[in-house]
């Protein structure tokens, strides 16, 4: 073997890059009062990136069309919360049905839960993936859309009240520690899926998604690569759901519904299928745009827009649209645009390097330069 | 459980059985000709839902009833022409995407247009006429339901088996490429075909809300899951199929709900899916022998 050379241009911008996230963290972290707004919008982000980058695993790179997101983040999300919650609260979030007699006492740190829920995931995939990855393309859809569904029935029954709460969900989940600590824990799921992805099983992977016939005759076992695959991806899914229950405080059935899956699938399309660091970059702009377009939510008369309209007639009538519900309508609108227009996503299936963005910025000066002489 | 509980309870599920067989059919017959499933369609019932509420209030309802057709129909195709068309040669996943998002579409569309409360449909009153023998009362529209379904689903097949219309989808589900050269316009029989999902949408949400009495902007997912899955049980591609699928669906959750296991209605549905592709993969009814559509 040949020892790699580090190459100083090569890593100088990268280690830069994580001193500046890390630096910016702090900078909020020092504060987490006033900040609360960006911290917020930065755990979010982090936990959604988790699971879009789940999603693709099995959508975008083994190529099977896989909705059960949202199930498995509500089991992921179910355990975590009952294993955090402190003992001392259990009887009294439980008052209703009470609680099991082995379940009181439990008592998990928060990265021992994720790992758990994780673990319970990845064995429930396991399960279902023998029926239910036999099946092609649409069939599988709506088979893990029905899934969650189940769960979701599941979690929000009677019967197993002295478990789950029945629908009135589990609270008081501890928080995070720190803004750190959930995004130390979202990295490193991130860099672990990143890992398999480029291991010879993210190789494998990417054969069956490109040429299942070819794939198989190269000595790929089709049936164990895809379940390898959905098992992995449902185990982040659940700990991504678990990280949102930490985030939320709460985990109650109504908030693993088809939509969710459906926004996290939207993330995945508008980062490009396909690509790790398009599925991270779709989860921050979908989680922040909708944060930033709130305004679009908003009733405002043209008076209060422009001043000088004030005086005017016209400065009385709200401003056509904007209603509740409008930035919803806008982002499904970009949505579809981002589906038949431009199929790639921002990234396409390739990955955002430091090398490409380089390049572009150096097309874009030439471009301008060019511009100039004209 | 007394007998006239269980008649009643019959009733109501072959009422619901004949909205869901309704939207089934469009499910399966869009599913036969461009292999994908149409997410949106049970977000089309679901406008076809607020048409009426809007339509009710400036005219008549014998009017208003074909005015709320005409509308979906027209809603219908513009998503068949605008999200579908230009992916004609796309890979499957893309147009599956592509559903997903009108679906998305609608229901913020209807979030925003028609709030997120739920609005009262009205009450078409030679709907609601009812009838009680002994201790059984059936509103004229739970009557109605499953025969219409039955009359419509029979004009259908007559339509699909004996025109040349007919002859010309089937072919176009067997191989649009080779029914092209035969001089078949694929894009316009794929039209038709939405229309004809269409209006049975709209009747099916006629019988559906009437019963229903309210519709919000997520009535229209969940149903239209479910109908799909009743598609996949009676044999996709398969029309009578997808009536029957209906049937059973919309019995099997009345009679779960009757039982007082409400919660587990919905699952309860892909519990059976789940089942059917593991048995039987081509559903009751779709045998290779069975012309598909």
């Amino acid at each position: 073997m040949t020892k790699k050379k580090i190459d100083i241009k090569k890593t100088l911008p990268k280690v830069l890059m994580i001193v500046l996230v890390a630096l910016y963290l702090s900078y909020l972290q020092a504060d987490p009062m006033s900040h609360s707004y960006a911290i917020t919008i930065i755990e979010r982000s982090c936990i959604y990136s988790v699971a879009a980058v789940s999603l693709n695993l099995i959508i975008g790179f083994t190529g099977q069309f896989s909705l059960g997101t949202a199930g498995f983040m509500c089991i992921g999300a179910y355990i975590t919360g009952i294993v955090t919650i402190d003992p001392a609260m259990k009887s009294q979030i439980f008052y209703l049905y009470g609680i099991q007699p082995w379940l009181e006492n439990i008592k998990l740190p928060l990265l021992a839960a994720l790992l758990v829920s994780g673990l319970i995931c990845a064995a429930i995939a396991f399960l279902i993936g023998w029926p239910v990855l036999r099946l092609k393309s649409d069939y599988l859809a709506i088979a893990t859309l029905g899934f969650s569904e189940i769960i979701r029935a599941l979690f929000g029954w009677d019967g197993l009240g002295t478990v789950t709460n029945a629908s009135y969900g589990v609270s008081n989940i501890p928080s995070f520690s720190s803004l750190y600590e959930c995004v130390i824990i979202c990295v490193l799921c991130i860099i672990i899926m990143a890992l398999l992805i480029n291991s010879s099983y993210g190789r494998a992977f990417k054969a069956v998604r490109d040429d299942d016939v070819a794939a198989e005759a190269m000595g790929i076992n089709l049936f164990k690569t895809k379940q390898l695959s959905f098992v992995i991806s449902s185990a982040f899914a659940g700990i991504a759901g678990g990280l949102l229950a930490v985030f939320m405080r709460s985990a109650v059935t109504s908030t693993f519904t088809v939509a969710l899956t459906y926004n996290i699938l939207l993330m995945v399309i508008l980062g490009g299928i396909g690509s790790i660091s398009g599925s991270i970059l779709g989860a921050f702009l979908v989680t922040g745009s909708q944060e930033w377009l709130r305004f679009l939510d908003r009733e405002y008369t043209f008076g209060s827009l422009f001043p000088m309209l004030s005086n005017t007639s016209i400065g009385g009538f709200n401003v056509p649209f904007l209603r509740n519900g409008f930035r919803m309508v806008i982002f499904s609108i970009l949505l579809m645009v981002v589906v038949l227009f431009w199929n790639h996503g921002i990234t396409g299936s390739k990955e955002i390097t430091f090398d490409r963005i380089a390049g572009f910025t150096k097309k874009l000066i030439k471009h301008k330069e060019g511009n100039a002489h004209e | 459980m007394t007998l006239s509980y269980f008649i009643q309870q019959l009733l109501n599920g072959l009422s619901l059985g004949g909205a869901y067989a309704l939207i089934a059919i469009g499910y399966t017959m869009v599913y036969g000709i461009l292999r994908m499933i149409n997410f949106a369609h049970g977000d089309v019932f679901m406008m076809s839902g607020y048409f009426m509420i809007y339509a009710i209030t400036v005219m008549p309802w014998n009017i208003a009833i074909p005015a709320v057709i005409i509308g979906t129909i027209l809603l219908g195709t513009l998503i068949e022409r605008v999200a579908y068309k230009p992916l004609r040669s796309a890979p499957r996943m893309s147009v599956m995407i592509s559903a997903i998002g009108v679906s998305y579409l609608l229901e913020n569309l209807a979030n925003y247009l028609f709030t997120a409360m739920p609005q009262s449909y009205p009450e078409i009153s030679i709907l609601k006429h009812v009838y009680t023998f002994g201790s059984i009362t059936v509103s004229r529209v739970t009557l109605l339901a499953p025969i219409l379904t039955i009359i419509l689903t029979l004009v259908l097949v007559l339509l699909v088996n004996k025109t040349k219309l007919g002859m010309a989808m089937r072919a176009c589900s067997k191989d649009q490429d080779t029914a092209r050269i035969m001089g078949i316009k694929v894009d316009n029989i794929i039209t038709i075909t939405f229309v004809i999902g269409c209006t049975l949408a709209a009747i099916g949400s006629i019988l559906y809300f009437t019963d229903r009495n309210t519709v919000q902007p997520y009535s229209g997912s969940l149903p239209g899951l479910k109908c799909f899955v009743a598609a996949v049980i009676g044999g996709i591609g398969n029309i009578p199929g997808a009536v029957l699928g209906g049937f059973i669906v919309g019995i099997c959750q009345i009679v779960i709900t009757a039982t007082g296991y409400s919660v587990f209605s919905d699952a309860f549905t892909f519990v059976l899916l789940i089942i059917i592709l593991f048995v039987k993969p081509s559903g009751f009814l779709g045998e290779k022998a069975i012309e598909k559509v």
